[in-house]
């Protein structure tokens, strides 16, 4: 979708730039992706996959800038563990080193940072990486959120087919590992301003435990994607416009906890689009779903997976929301951040 | 989810339109009128469901929609001021004010990129909140909507006058559903013979404050809630009713309004507000069709405090948002729908809002709406 007219041509970055939604797109539409052209980028997928002689290696990189830097079931640091290692993950990639990158503001009390950092080594112990490089800077007080996080992955891909949006073919199945919403809700309530508590956790994870355990069993996967930024419906999105594959989602299937339908009925926002940090999609063909279903459900982290739908064609690049009342409805990207609706 | 599970139950929605379509004997026209609604029926897909006779148009109850666009250009100013703290629900954001001499239009989002400290608030309390915080600082607060947020504003600005907070403010355009309403069933163009009213706004107003416009304009009103069920129920209701020949208020939400409302918000509002003549964005100047704070109130009006003007401005010429705002074009009869306008470059209020018609066609059926672009609304004619 491009606009002819630039008079919402925003001449400086606002917020909404960094929602996953179209401004996003459009960022990177016209201005990263022109500038650094080349064949590994255009794949559009959540790391590179490089070739190196005989290996075949994963490379990606992640900033994070959540606030408030705790939140009940992770922080900063593990978030910057787990996102990284989660997008070599959706490359087929067993995850093996990161770098780190801090950057810290004037002011940030080291007891704070202490704990980051002993969560970003649990969470690498976890999912069986090592930092093996790293830098820090500080900047002035007030300009920065405390911790800025950067991380960089390399993994060395093990999946024997590629997988990644241009795998994709109409008659796949469409995974979920588990309930949505989560990590998005937790971390609103949790900021001030929002007076309501809410018995949710973040379902921060890294996921490379049923990712690895997928390919071991055979599974020939088409295409994994965490479901971050934009949530489930901007994950489908992407691969359908990227790919001209069409998804038929059944909105029932979809699993979200009533906590999280709850706070976003009270908000007025829409789960599908909510940020997740331990969820993906797999895309496969449909006579090993069953079979991925079980393997995913031997997993802890993707223990509540299940089958939401399929790809139904290729040429229009479209997300359909099937529900039992009949009714269809197309998912498209939103325009920048949601934002809470007035009544 | 109890309360949520039983009113989008799919056995219910298709018994529901089944029913619909048999009472129906002949083309029938209905408004829903507020905005929540009408995000509701495309989020669902209700319109679809209908027969071909019923044909739904969506009436003006976004209140981002209706807020004149010098509403919008007094609060980028007042944003844009140093020490200001401006606070709003977050939908006014991205609204586009007037076009500059560059052809540009701000938004909130922009002042808040250039430096202004705008913040997203959930309730006007957390304003007042902000201004007891930050006592060296001047807190606004956008008061827009309708007769459903204007009982909690009255409450901030109360709060605010009983704790002497000397640094909070409210930017005020709140405006009431009855006149509008009237104004769109007095206008000769009208083709609405029945109303879903607004469920929230009866359940401050009472449902019997509907019941002068069903009276004076012989048109069925059934207060409807926003839930599938709930809005097929309203709409079969309301041809029954116009089958029959009749023209009376139906209280189809009875869950949360009650015949006389809630007395207590309006005594708080009314201590707070006062009636005046309101301008709508798309709609015009409609007589005592909005509220104003109460001369005991002026210093907490943040036009007064900040003595802000904004030049009369004027909406771009192609857009239809005053028509689609009165039903009398759907969203997509519009040559600038979904290519000159879009929710990133907007030309009026109803393609911003996430309750405006323009968005919500834009969102929820992209493909098909740009196919039916041209088609005009005729009576029974929808689809």
């Amino acid at each position: 979708m491009t606009c002819p007219v630039p008079n919402q041509d925003y001449d400086r970055i606002l917020l909404a730039h960094g929602g996953g939604g179209r401004l996003t797109q459009r960022l990177l539409d016209r201005l990263f992706r022109p500038a650094f052209d080349n064949e590994l980028l255009a794949t559009r997928h959540d790391g590179a996959a490089l070739a190196l002689g005989a290996d075949r290696l994963a490379f990606t990189t992640d900033s994070y800038v959540v606030r408030p830097l705790f939140f009940p079931g992770g922080d900063i640091g593990r978030l910057a563990v787990c996102g990284t290692v989660n997008d070599l993950a959706m490359c087929g990639a067993r995850p093996l080193w990161l770098s780190a990158g801090f950057i810290l503001e004037e002011g940030l009390a080291v007891d704070d940072l202490r704990r980051v950092v002993e969560s970003m080594r649990r969470a690498a112990s976890d999912a069986r990486v090592q930092l093996v490089t790293a830098d820090t800077k500080v900047v002035e007080r007030g300009k920065g959120d405390g911790i800025y996080i950067n991380t960089a992955g390399l993994g060395r891909i093990i999946a024997r087919e590629p997988i990644g949006p241009a795998s994709v073919r109409p008659g796949d199945a469409v995974l979920l590992s588990g309930d949505i919403g989560r990590h998005g809700i937790t971390i609103m309530t949790a900021r001030d301003g929002l007076a309501f508590e809410s018995p949710l956790e973040s379902d921060c994870a890294p996921l490379h435990e049923p990712v690895l355990e997928l390919i071991a069993d055979g599974l020939p996967i088409h295409c994994l994607r965490d479901l971050t930024r934009g949530g489930l419906a901007a994950g489908l999105i992407e691969i359908a416009q990227t790919t001209g594959v069409d998804f038929e989602i059944d909105e029932e299937a979809i699993p979200i906890v009533d906590a999280v339908r709850g706070a976003s009925e009270l908000l007025g926002l829409d789960p599908l689009y909510i940020a997740n940090e331990g969820r993906f999609l797999v895309i496969l063909p449909e006579r090993d779903a069953d079979a991925a279903l079980a393997t995913l459900g031997r997993c802890d982290v993707a223990r509540g997976a299940c089958r939401i739908g399929r790809v139904t064609g290729a040429g229009r690049g479209e997300t359909i929301l099937r529900s039992r009342r009949g009714t269809r409805r197309v998912l498209d990207l939103f325009s920048g951040e949601q934002l809470p609706r007035i009544c | 989810m109890k309360y949520l599970d039983e009113y989008r139950d799919a056995d219910a929605v298709r018994r529901l339109a089944a029913a619909i379509g048999r009472a129906a004997t002949r083309p029938w026209t209905i408004m829903e009128i507020c905005g929540g609604q009408t995000h509701a029926i495309l989020r669902f897909g209700l319109d679809e469901l209908l027969p071909p006779e019923i044909t739904l148009i969506h009436g003006p109850g976004c209140p981002v929609c209706v807020t004149p666009v010098e509403l919008i250009d007094k609060a980028l100013a007042i944003a844009a001021r140093p020490g200001v703290i401006f606070c709003s629900f977050g939908d006014m954001l991205r609204v586009p004010g007037s076009r500059g001499a560059d052809g540009r239009a701000a938004d909130l989002m922009a002042v808040r990129a250039a430096g202004g400290d705008v913040r997203v608030v959930y309730s006007p309390l957390d304003a007042v909140a902000l201004a007891r915080a930050n006592p060296s600082r001047e807190v606004v607060f956008f008061a827009i909507g309708f007769e459903t947020t204007a009982p909690a504003n009255a409450l901030a600005a109360a709060l605010a006058a009983r704790e002497g907070l000397v640094n909070f403010s409210l930017l005020v355009s709140h405006v009431l559903v009855p006149p509008a309403i009237s104004a769109i069933l007095g206008s000769p163009d009208c083709r609405v013979q029945g109303l879903l009213a607004a469920g929230h706004v009866c359940a401050v107003m009472g449902a019997a404050a509907c019941r002068p416009i069903a009276e004076r304009h012989r048109v069925p009103v059934v207060v409807t809630g926003f839930e599938p069920v709930d809005l097929l129920d309203g709409v079969l209701r309301c041809i029954r009713q116009l089958e029959a020949g009749r023209a009376e208020v139906e209280n189809a939400y009875a869950r949360a309004v009650a015949d006389e409302g809630n007395p207590h918000a309006r005594r708080r509002m009314e201590e707070v507000f006062e009636v005046c003549d309101r301008s709508w964005r798309g709609l015009g100047r409609i007589p005592r069709s909005g509220l104003r704070l109460r001369s005991a109130y002026a210093a907490f009006d943040a036009e007064r405090r900040f003595g802000v003007e904004a030049p009369g401005a004027g909406e771009p010429a192609e857009c239809l948002s005053g028509l689609v705002l009165q039903g009398l074009r759907r969203p997509t009869d519009c040559p600038a729908f979904a290519t000159r306008c879009t929710p990133e470059c907007p030309l009026g209020a109803p393609m911003v809002s996430a309750e405006g018609a323009c968005a919500a066609y834009f969102r929820y059926r992209p493909s098909h709406s740009r196919q039916d672009r041209g088609t005009t609304l005729k009576r029974g004619a929808a689809r």
